[in-house]
């Protein structure tokens, strides 16, 4: 096992400018390798891809290994398995980090099993214990448990991370970053999937997953017609409104705004929850949010127990309140 | 006849967690089992495809395997009681603590050992407990033939399936080879349920195997747990660790309060500056 301490990233780069994935990771890499020593180094396989390559560069990577090459264009699970694996083993790094897109988790559990090695899913912390292991940190129960999780033998240590996670660095057009390019093995298998079509199509409401304000109201706003305001809190203070199941049901507001394990992971600086219980089908989805203020009748609702303030009041008239006190102190 | 191996796992019934309050821990002893939400959906989707094809009299023949404690075996009479046709438990002390790299180990050397010709492999994207969405991909790894993740649509032509999926914004349509696997994701195929006393019927006429690890071949000295790659070294539970603030009265001075204590970060949040409490304007 005389593999080097290098920190590798793959350079997930579809839907760029909506996934900095590969560019949190990177930070965080960064961040990584002062603690343990080698470099960090990403991977980019793909045809015509050396914009991604200055990009990763910019972004805090020493190395880049990469892979330009016209059978590269479609992103493919089993080219890509492939070749980090071939590239692994050449290059034996100590610790191998891939965003939890979905194209990730298809990819990362094929490429630990190739190698041997484990896997933690979709952590949403990385850290270095006394020993210079790599310390995952990710939920389960969603979201209701988090799990510490180690690799203390097999190299690499691999794991997935949640976007949105680590915050990236400053794109930096003077850094410098050593280039290494590699052709394309000869012995790439014969595919068994073929990409018919596809679409670039996002998902309807992605701001209520992106907002830094995210407003949710339960079936305790008590009508459709009150359930309005929270349209109009949403818009005087930049956030989105999500909502619980029974309001989807009421047809309150449309499907797409349900917030829970049937429907959107939202992961706001402040979440304002108006008259919800707290279902765990309903609060796996919300425990990302940095900050949550939760308005209820009931003090004792989970909602209120999981806020870091509880308002114990009529849902609809806090609802007024803040928007009273937010014009006000938005007027000057 | 077009053979379909499902892989369904038992989970602790999530809406009814026993918590410590104190340790802030879940009683995972204490828990109730049902099926994985997730290896529901695989299930149905296998269901859908034999009453398909049984419309245009075509043979399909679904096993649906699990590995779990003794206790899992509920979960194979459930699915043979909503029309699976075979079902095997896999159980032994050594398997236990397996981490998904040993999960889909296990499951795969069953598949070689006993059910080497079948055609489609399901599973469900992402279990409601462990949440790793790993086992899918690596016993496809494990046993070498494609897969696809989050499928939602599955249609069979001759030695392949064609599906559809959204994944990370892309709406795709795509051809796969079979053997192959596919994990069908969670917005797709709503499962039905099945009544209790269909369940028991199956508990009373259907005989569930058993296989451990002898049965398997493994090693003696085969363990699990000491033989995952990886090691969880903590659990806890987040949502314990937050002090929380109660504020209750009248509206007007709850809402001042709120804005007083915590306007910085609503307004950090808002990205817009709110005008603070007039004592603090007055310092
Ligand atoms: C398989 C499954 C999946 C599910 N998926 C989801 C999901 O994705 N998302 C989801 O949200 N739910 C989901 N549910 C439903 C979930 O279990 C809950 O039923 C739901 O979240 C409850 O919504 P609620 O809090 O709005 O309503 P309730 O539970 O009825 O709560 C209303 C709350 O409002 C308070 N209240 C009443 N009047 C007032 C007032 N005037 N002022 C202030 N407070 C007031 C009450 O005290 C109460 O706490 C799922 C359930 C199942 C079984
Ligand atoms: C808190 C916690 C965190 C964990 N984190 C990790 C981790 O990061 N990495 C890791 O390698 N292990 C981890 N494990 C171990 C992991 O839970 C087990 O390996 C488990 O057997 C399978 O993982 P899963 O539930 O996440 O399955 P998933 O990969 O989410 O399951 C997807 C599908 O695979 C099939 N499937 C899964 N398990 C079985 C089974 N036992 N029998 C039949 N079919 C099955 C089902 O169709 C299921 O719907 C963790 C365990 C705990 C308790």
């Amino acid at each position: 096992m005389t593999g080097t301490k290098d920190i590798w990233v793959l350079g997930d780069y579809r839907n760029y400018f909506h996934s900095r994935v590969t560019l949190q990771i990177l930070a965080r890499a960064a961040g990584l390798s002062a603690k343990t020593g080698g470099r960090v180094c990403a991977l980019v396989f793909g045809d015509h891809v050396d914009e991604y390559v200055n990009e990763y560069i910019a972004h805090g990577a020493e190395t880049v290994y990469v892979i330009d090459d016209p059978a590269l264009k479609d992103y493919s699970v089993e080219n890509y398995s492939f070749l980090m694996t071939r590239l692994v083993k050449e290059f034996k790094p100590e610790t191998l980090l891939v965003g939890a897109t979905r194209f990730g988790q298809e990819i990362a559990p094929r490429v630990a099993k190739y190698l041997k090695t484990g896997l933690t899913a979709d952590c949403i912390d990385l850290d270095i214990d006394a020993k210079g292991r790599l310390v995952q940190i990710a939920p389960s129960f969603g979201g209701n448990l988090i799990a510490k999780i180690i690799t203390p033998e097999k190299r690499p240590q691999m794991a997935t991370i949640r976007p949105g996670t680590f915050q990236e660095l400053k794109h930096d057009n003077d850094a410098e970053g050593e280039v290494i390019r590699l052709p394309l093995p000869s012995d790439l298998p014969a595919k068994k999937i073929r990409c018919i079509r596809s679409e670039y199509k996002p998902s309807r409401n992605r701001k209520l997953e992106e907002a830094d304000i995210v407003i949710i109201g339960g079936r305790g706003m008590g009508s459709k017609r009150k359930f309005k305001k929270l349209f109009e809190l949403a818009e005087l203070v930049n956030g989105e409104v999500g909502a619980t199941r029974p309001v989807v049901y009421a047809d309150w507001i449309s499907h797409d705004a349900l917030v829970g394990q049937a429907g959107k992971h939202v992961k706001p600086r402040v979440l304002f929850s108006f008259g919800v219980s707290g279902a765990i089908q309903h609060t796996a989805a919300v425990t990302d949010a940095d900050f949550i203020v939760a308005i209820n009748k009931n003090p004792n609702a989970t909602m209120m127990k999981m806020a870091d303030v509880a308002i114990m009041a009529d849902a609809n008239q806090v609802c007024s309140g803040i928007i009273r006190a937010v014009k006000e102190k938005i007027r000057d | 006849m077009f053979k379909i191996i499902v892989c369904i796992k038992q989970v602790p019934m999530v809406s009814e967690l026993p918590w410590d309050s104190k340790t802030g821990t879940l009683k995972r002893e204490l828990a109730q089992g049902m099926m994985d939400p997730a290896s529901r959906r695989a299930l149905e989707a296998a269901l859908r495809i034999k009453e398909d094809r049984a419309g245009e009299d075509q043979e399909t023949h679904i096993t649906v395997i699990s590995m779990g404690p003794e206790m899992a075996r509920e979960i194979l009479y459930e699915a043979k009681a909503l029309g699976a046709d075979n079902g095997v438990l896999l159980s032994d002390r050594k398997m236990a603590g397996a981490d998904t790299f040993l999960t889909s180990f296990i499951l795969a050397e069953y598949i070689k050992k006993e059910s080497p010709d079948f055609d489609l492999l399901l599973c469900g994207s992402q279990t409601s407990d462990s949440e790793t969405a790993q086992v899918g991909p690596q016993l496809a790894g494990e046993l070498l033939i494609p897969a696809m993740g989050y499928v939602q649509s599955i249609e069979l032509d001759d030695g392949m399936v064609r599906v559809q999926r959204h994944v990370d914004d892309f709406m795709e349509l795509l051809e796969m080879d079979l053997p192959g696997l596919l994990t069908i994701d969670q917005g797709a195929y709503s499962p039905r349920y099945v009544a209790l006393e269909g369940i028991e019927r199956a508990f009373h006429t259907d005989d569930i195997r058993t296989v451990n690890a002898g049965d398997l071949g493994l090693d003696r000295d085969f363990n699990a747990l000491k033989d995952s790659p990886t090691r969880i070294i903590d659990v806890y539970s987040p949502a314990t660790r937050k002090e929380n603030q109660v504020l209750k009265g009248a509206v007007k001075k709850v809402v001042g309060q709120l804005f007083d204590e915590y306007g910085k970060i609503i307004s950090g949040a808002m990205g817009k500056d709110l005008k603070t409490h007039d004592h603090e304007g007055a310092k």
